[in-house]
C-alpha cells in the first residue's frame, strides 16, 4: 500500500493538510462580465467556475417556451484545460449533459419561474479547472450569478460535498479523495434547511449516510455565510456608487428623494 | 515524483477589506455589522431568503415571498415601504415595463401585423402595425397591401424609439410610434446600460452642445446620433414617410463621429462605474474629458475612467 495515499493519516490530517470537517478556501467574484445579466466566479481551493446568467428573455427556440412559467436552459462547458489530463469534450457528451439536467432540477424549485411566463433563464457554466468538488462549485455560482441577475429565489442553494473514510466523515473532498473513497453531492436551501440535491455516483454504506448527510447539510450553512456576505458586499457597492452620484436638478433628482423616505426602517413599526 | 506547486488564488476585490474571524466569533461580529447597518441612515440590503418583516402587519411586493406568515425577499436590492406594501427593489435586474416609459429597441422579428421588438424585457415587446404611423396621413386605414409590405417600414435588425403602450395578459408589452418624435433610429449608434441607471426624466431626448443627440431608454439602450434640427425632424408637412422609415444614414463629419464615439465611450464607463445618467452628469462628463484632453480610446482605460467617475462624483460631496 506504499503508493496510495493517505486520505486521512494518524494525527487527523488529510493529503492537502486539512482537518476532517475542514472546507477549503473559497473565493467569489461577482463582477459582471461582458454582457450577462448575472456572472459569478467561484473557486473551491483549485476547483474553478464561472457562470454567467442571461434572462429572463425571450427564448430562442419557440417551441421551449412554456406557457405559465420560464423554462430553464443550463449549458455546461469544461475547459479541455481543466482537468489532470488534457481532454476534449463534445456539446452532446452524455455525462456533462446529465451535469447540466442536474444542476437544472437543482434550481427548478427555487427560481420562481411562475413569475415569467414564456421566458427563458440562459444559465451558462464553464469549469475553468477541476480539483473535486465541481458540483458543488457549479451550483454556488450558479446561485450567486442568478442572485446578481436579479431572478427572484426563495432562497440560496448552497451544495457541499460529503464522503466518508472507513467510519469518519470528510468534507469539500479533493480529486485525489473523490477517486478514492465514497462521496455524495448534498445541495441545501439553509434558510428552511431543505435539500434540493442528493447525488452520489459511488457506492456508499447505509449506515454512513445519515452522518454524512447531516454534517454536509451543516457546511451547507457556512458555506452561505460565506456566498450572502459576497452578495450583500456587492449590492451595498452597487448602492453606494448609486448613491455617490451628485444629486442634480430633475427629475431624477426627485425620484432619489422619494426614494430614501420610502425607505424608513420597517422594524421601527 | 514530480511534484506540483500550485499559485494561490488571486486576490480578489470582493473579498478584499473584509476580516476572516473564526467561526465561533463570526456569528458576534456579523451581529455587531447587522446592527450597525440597522441603525445606519442608508436603506436596508437584502438576500435572496433574508426575513423581511412579519405578514400580518404587512403586504408583500415585488421581489418578496410568504412563508409561514413571513414576508421574505427573494432578490438582492433594497427593502421599499409604502405604508403598508413592502418591496424589494433588485439592484440588477432586466427592464420592468410601465406604460408610457420611452424605449429604444431593435426588430428581431416581422410576423403577421406585428413586429417583435427586443427591448431587454423578459419577453419581446410588440409593435402592431396599427400602432406606427405609415405614409399617407397619420389617420388611415390599414390596408392589405400595407401587411405586405411591412419590411419596407421596419425589417430585422432595425433600431427605433418608441413608447410602451399597454401590457398583453402574459405580461408582454405592446409599443407605438404614433408620434413624430418615434420611429426608426440612424445616424449614431446603441449602447447598453443596466436599466436602473436610466432614471425617469422630464424629457429622455437630449442635446448635448457638442453636436450629439442622445435618445435614454429607459429599458437601458441609450441611441447616440448626431444632432438632427428641430424643424428637419418634423418634415415638411409634417410627416415625411421617406425620411422616417429612410435606412440610409445622412453625411456624418469627422468631428461629429469623434463626438458621438466620445460620448458613447462616456456612457460606458459611467454605466461600469454604476453611476445613474442624467443629461447634467453627461454634459459636465463631456466637458471633463474635453478639458483633459483625452482621446476617445483613453476614457476607457481603467485609471481614466475612475479618476473621472472621481472627479464627477467627488466634487459635490
Amino acid at each position: 500500500m506504499a503508493s496510495r495515499i493517505e486520505i486521512l493519516n494518524d494525527g487527523g490530517f488529510r493529503s492537502d493538510g486539512r482537518k476532517q470537517y475542514e472546507l477549503r478556501d473559497i473565493s467569489i467574484d461577482l463582477s459582471s462580465q461582458s454582457s450577462a445579466d448575472g456572472s459569478a466566479s467561484v473557486s473551491h481551493g483549485l476547483t474553478q467556475v464561472v457562470v454567467s446568467v442571461f434572462g429572463p428573455r425571450e427564448a430562442k427556440m419557440r417551441r421551449e417556451t412554456i406557457h405559465d412559467r420560464a423554462n430553464i436552459n443550463v449549458e455546461v462547458n469544461v475547459a479541455p484545460f481543466s482537468a489532470g489530463e488534457r481532454r476534449r469534450r463534445g456539446r452532446g457528451d452524455k455525462r456533462i449533459l446529465e451535469f447540466a439536467s442536474t444542476i437544472k432540477s437543482t434550481f427548478e424549485p427555487v427560481i420562481q419561474t411562475t413569475l415569467y411566463p414564456r421566458s427563458q433563464i440562459d444559465i451558462y457554466v464553464q469549469i475553468l479547472q477541476q480539483d473535486g468538488g465541481v458540483l458543488q462549485a457549479c451550483i454556488n455560482a450558479t446561485t450567486l450569478a442568478l442572485a446578481s441577475a436579479g431572478i427572484p429565489l426563495l432562497d440560496f442553494v448552497c451544495a457541499v460535498t460529503g464522503g466518508v473514510h472507513s467510519t469518519s466523515p470528510l468534507l469539500d473532498l479533493t480529486t485525489l479523495e473523490e477517486n478514492d473513497i465514497p462521496h455524495v453531492t448534498v445541495a441545501v436551501m439553509p434558510r428552511t434547511g431543505k435539500v434540493t440535491l442528493v447525488t452520489m455516483e459511488t457506492r456508499l454504506h447505509v449506515d454512513r449516510f445519515e452522518d454524512i448527510f447531516r454534517v454536509a447539510c451543516e457546511a451547507g450553512k457556512v458555506i452561505h455565510k460565506e456566498m450572502r456576505a459576497a452578495v450583500k458586499e456587492r449590492t451595498g457597492a452597487l448602492v453606494a456608487a448609486m448613491g455617490a452620484a451628485p444629486r442634480v436638478a430633475g427629475a431624477g433628482a426627485e425620484a432619489g428623494e422619494r426614494d430614501v423616505v420610502m425607505d424608513e426602517r420597517i422594524d421601527d413599526y | 515524483m514530480v511534484t506540483f506547486t500550485s499559485f494561490p488564488p488571486p486576490q480578489t476585490s470582493a473579498s478584499h477589506g473584509r476580516v476572516k474571524h473564526h467561526p465561533d466569533v463570526e456569528d458576534d461580529v456579523a451581529m455587531d455589522l447587522d446592527y450597525e447597518e440597522l441603525s445606519g441612515s442608508g436603506s436596508r440590503l437584502t438576500c435572496p431568503g433574508d426575513y423581511i418583516t412579519s405578514s400580518q402587519a404587512f403586504m408583500r411586493g415585488h421581489g418578496t415571498y410568504v412563508e409561514n406568515e413571513e414576508v421574505i425577499a427573494s432578490v438582492a436590492g433594497t427593502v421599499e415601504r409604502v405604508n403598508k406594501l413592502v418591496t424589494v427593489r433588485a439592484i440588477r435586474t432586466r427592464y420592468n415595463p410601465e406604460v408610457g416609459d420611452l424605449v429604444v429597441g431593435r426588430i428581431t422579428e416581422v410576423q403577421p401585423k406585428r413586429w417583435k421588438v427586443d427591448a431587454n424585457s423578459r419577453q419581446d415587446a410588440v409593435l402592431m402595425l396599427s400602432s406606427v404611423n405609415l405614409p399617407g396621413g397619420i389617420q388611415r386605414r390599414k390596408l392589405e397591401s400595407d401587411e405586405l409590405q411591412m419590411r419596407t417600414f421596419f425589417e430585422e435588425g432595425d433600431l427605433l424609439v418608441a413608447e410602451v403602450q399597454a401590457f398583453f395578459s402574459d405580461g408582454a408589452m405592446s409599443l407605438h410610434t404614433r408620434s413624430l418624435k418615434y420611429g426608426k433610429l440612424r445616424n449614431g449608434q446603441i449602447v447598453t446600460v443596466p436599466p436602473i441607471l436610466v432614471r425617469r426624466l422630464k424629457s429622455h431626448f437630449i442635446s448635448l452642445p457638442c453636436g450629439v443627440d442622445l435618445i435614454l431608454g429607459l429599458n437601458g439602450y441609450i441611441w447616440v446620433s448626431k444632432h438632427v434640427k428641430e424643424n428637419d425632424q418634423e418634415g415638411e408637412e409634417g410627416f415625411d414617410a421617406e425620411a422616417v422609415y429612410s435606412n440610409q444614414n445622412d453625411d456624418i463629419d469627422y468631428a461629429t463621429r469623434v463626438a458621438i464615439s466620445r460620448v458613447t465611450n462616456i456612457i460606458r464607463v459611467l454605466a461600469a462605474h454604476f453611476v445613474p445618467l442624467t443629461d447634467t452628469i453627461l454634459l459636465e462628463a463631456y466637458e471633463w474629458v474635453v478639458d483633459q484632453e483625452l482621446g476617445t480610446k483613453e476614457i476607457l482605460l481603467d485609471e481614466t475612467g475612475e479618476l473621472f467617475v472621481a472627479a464627477l462624483t467627488g466634487g459635490r460631496e
